[in-house]
């Protein structure tokens, strides 16, 4: 008998197709995602040498970080010059190179890590890479995921392989249920919060326990999302029912006698009882409330009920570090954090832009206006997501309450394209990162969930959204 | 990658110190979509002014120099960001080794991977080199990377050392993807497999 294995064990021991004597393995790797701005230069490479992409059918590409996301984007013309270069070169490298590809125009574009799984290209116990750190986010299928750099996309393109030396093995445990108002952000928010964003570094999180078991897959997706914000290579779930039912029938998901004989692979994806873990890190869920951020950190985490705090609250580099993140963020020590003012509020990205986050900030926003002067959009993660939102009727709260309905794509996340923060600008946003001029250059960000964002777009502050669902109940 | 194997060439004596990798490629040409084309841009800031204009002082905008394939430089060349953009516009340009007595380490690893040979000497040998060179586009300096040997215009021999595993990727024209397709069997083999185990992937 073998030695009981964790689930990153069995992914990965599934996947070495040599291994050198140092330990260095080759992985074969099932689904190889692109996007515009990491790509360019890994085709070009190709050509350069004329080699060709080995697997063009487990390729798959879709503009996001760079394009417009206004209503005009229709036209079918991106005003900035080096962003429309940047997308018209991926729409040639996919023609050429014969991969997948979902096209601007294309109702299915979206976010690359949404549309990976609602196509059903991500499924259970793949090895899923991008060059784009969030490609953690399918770890939720119980696939090992993570993002690469430019010369290894050229290497996966090439080889449909990756070189690799194994991570250790982290147990993040959810006991219990959340409490109402709580959601997935908050989850990964609070084990941000616990193990710093450098936690994780040089490990696998599998997350586990009842708190995640009873998340949707869309909840799923956003705990994997931000695991590399705690420094892990990737994070995992376990793929059970609720996996299986979010793939079945989805265009590139195994359909009869495959599907069957999948599933029954997909079973055998478990941590074994005794297998071994090199860090455990234990959390009640009922112990986790709605979270933001208040930093320029994603571990910069509070509960919505704390204070600013103090650099003397903290030790050694931190203390600086506080400071700093204080003056950038225009905060003083002891404010609460309901007392912090918004201007601005994004509803998206790959962390917060499926369907159920759009649900949750409507349920908060139905009947209700944003503050006078507020500016708050909502960015669907993909064209499906929209379509489905519009069908729905979230479209309409959303428009009604006084929010821009955008068409798919990164956003305002990373401020690639026109949709930036001003200096001074403060925004509550659903998205995963807070750093300094992530937003535009001198735009502060606090994190929270799509609910959270949502209440503040009403009250125009940060708010704790549980007061109002008391309200609406 | 192009192999490296001999290169006898025109050198263009760099002496300054500390070239870093914002002189190699100023920033602004960093959002383009390609890792070649960058050679009109290498030295940017140093070989036009404003307007655009050549800089004719510059060692590259000289007749001598215009074709030169080695560079020898003043220490730590290659210091500064990781932009592989660096050693990609040096290659465009058509610069395959740089010498010098120290260079900084992502640069250095770089190279490689794009095909140019840096080779640290001694300060009394990169002297030698310097005065070589600055003898304009007669003096072709010789460099063997099989001999791992570099020869001045009057025949004047040095050895020098580079890491045998870099040494045979750069003879047989390997970067890492040339290293993994040597395993093609190894991945064919793997997908066989995989196509009766797990179809669906
Ligand atoms: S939404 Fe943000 S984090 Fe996600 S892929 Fe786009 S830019 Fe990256």
């Amino acid at each position: 008998m073998t030695a009981p294995r964790t689930l990153y064990d069995k992914i990965w021991d599934d996947h070495v197709v040599h291994q050198a004597e140092d330990g260095t393995c080759l992985l074969y790797i099932d689904r190889h995602l692109v996007h515009e701005v990491t790509s360019p230069q890994a085709f070009e490479g190709l050509r350069m040498t004329g080699r060709t992409v080995r697997a063009p059918e487990k390729t798959i590409a879709v503009p996001d970080h760079n394009v417009p996301t206004t209503l005009d984007r229709v036209s079918g013309v991106i005003a900035n010059e080096e962003s429309r270069i940047q997308v018209e070169a991926l729409d040639k490298n996919a023609k050429d190179f014969g991969v997948n590809y979902y096209p601007v125009s294309d109702v299915r574009q979206g976010i690359v890590h949404i549309v990976g799984p609602e196509q059903g290209w991500t499924l259970p116990g793949m090895t899923v890479v991008c060059g784009d750190s969030h490609t953690a986010t399918h770890g939720a299928f119980g696939a090992l995921a993570h993002g690469i750099g430019t010369s290894e996309v050229e290497h996966v393109l090439a080889t449909q392989t990756l070189i690799q030396k194994k991570s250790k093995n982290m147990k993040v445990e959810i006991t219990g249920s959340l409490r109402p108002g709580v959601t997935a952000k908050d989850i990964t928010l609070s084990v941000i919060g616990e193990t710093g964003t450098a936690g994780g570094t040089g490990y696998v999180i599998e997350y586990c326990g009842q708190a995640i078991r009873e998340l949707s897959m869309e909840g799923r997706m956003t705990v994997c999302n931000m695991a590399i914000e705690g420094g892990a290579r990737a994070g995992l779930i376990a793929p059970d029912e609720k996996t299986f039912a979010y793939c079945m029938g989805r265009p590139h998901a195994p359909k009869g006698a495959a599907w069957e004989a999948a599933v029954a692979y997909w079973k055998t994806l478990f941590t074994d009882e005794g297998a071994h873990f090199d860090k455990v890190i234990t959390i009640k869920g009922e112990d986790i409330a709605p979270v933001v951020t208040w930093g320029t950190s994603p571990e910069d985490v509070l509960p919505i009920t704390g204070t600013v705090p103090s650099p003397s609250d903290f030790t050694g580099g931190k203390v600086e570090a506080a400071q700093r993140a204080l003056d950038y963020m225009g905060l003083t020590p002891g404010m609460k954090l309901t007392d912090i003012k918004i201007d601005t509020v994004f509803i998206g990205s790959c962390t917060n832009g499926r369907i159920e986050d759009l649900r949750a900030a409507a349920a908060i926003l139905k009947g209700k206006k944003i503050k006078d002067g507020m500016r708050a959009m909502v960015v669907p993660g993909s064209g499906l997501v929209r379509a489905q939102a519009e069908e729905e009727g979230l479209a309409q709260i959303f428009i009604d309450a006084g929010f821009e309905w955008r068409l798919a794509g990164c956003s305002m996340c990373l401020a690639m394209n026109p949709d930036q923060l001003s200096p001074g600008e403060r925004c509550a946003a659903t998205s995963n990162r807070n750093f300094e001029g992530r937003q535009g250059r001198g735009g502060r960000t606090h994190l929270l969930s799509p609910a959270m964002a949502a209440a503040a777009a009403i009250t125009g502050h940060l708010t704790d959204v549980r007061e109002m669902m008391a309200e609406t109940v | 990658m192009d192999k490296f194997t001999k290169l006898t060439g025109i050198a263009a004596p760099m002496p300054l110190v500390n070239i870093d990798t914002d002189m190699i490629i100023p920033k602004q040409f960093l959002k383009t979509i390609q890792r070649s084309g960058l050679g009109k841009n290498l030295f940017d800031e140093m070989r036009y002014t404003q307007d655009g204009a050549e800089i004719p002082d510059f060692v590259l905008n000289q007749p001598a120099y215009r074709k030169a394939e080695i560079i020898v430089a003043g220490d730590n060349f290659g210091c500064g960001s990781s932009r592989e953009h660096a050693p990609w516009a040096l290659l465009d340009f058509g610069i395959r080794c740089v010498i010098s007595t120290s260079f900084a380490d992502i640069f250095f690893n770089n190279c490689f991977k794009n095909g140019i040979l840096p080779i640290v000497m001694p300060a009394e040998v990169v002297a030698v080199l310097m005065d070589d060179a600055k003898k304009g586009e007669n003096a072709r300096i010789t460099v063997d990377l099989e001999a791992q040997t570099i020869t001045t215009s009057d025949g004047q021999s040095f050895p020098f050392e580079v890491d045998s595993h870099r040494k045979h990727c750069l003879l047989n024209g390997l970067d890492d993807i040339g290293l993994t397709l040597e395993k093609a069997a190894a991945i064919d083999a793997f997908e066989a497999k995989n196509k009766t185990l797990h179809p669906w992937a």
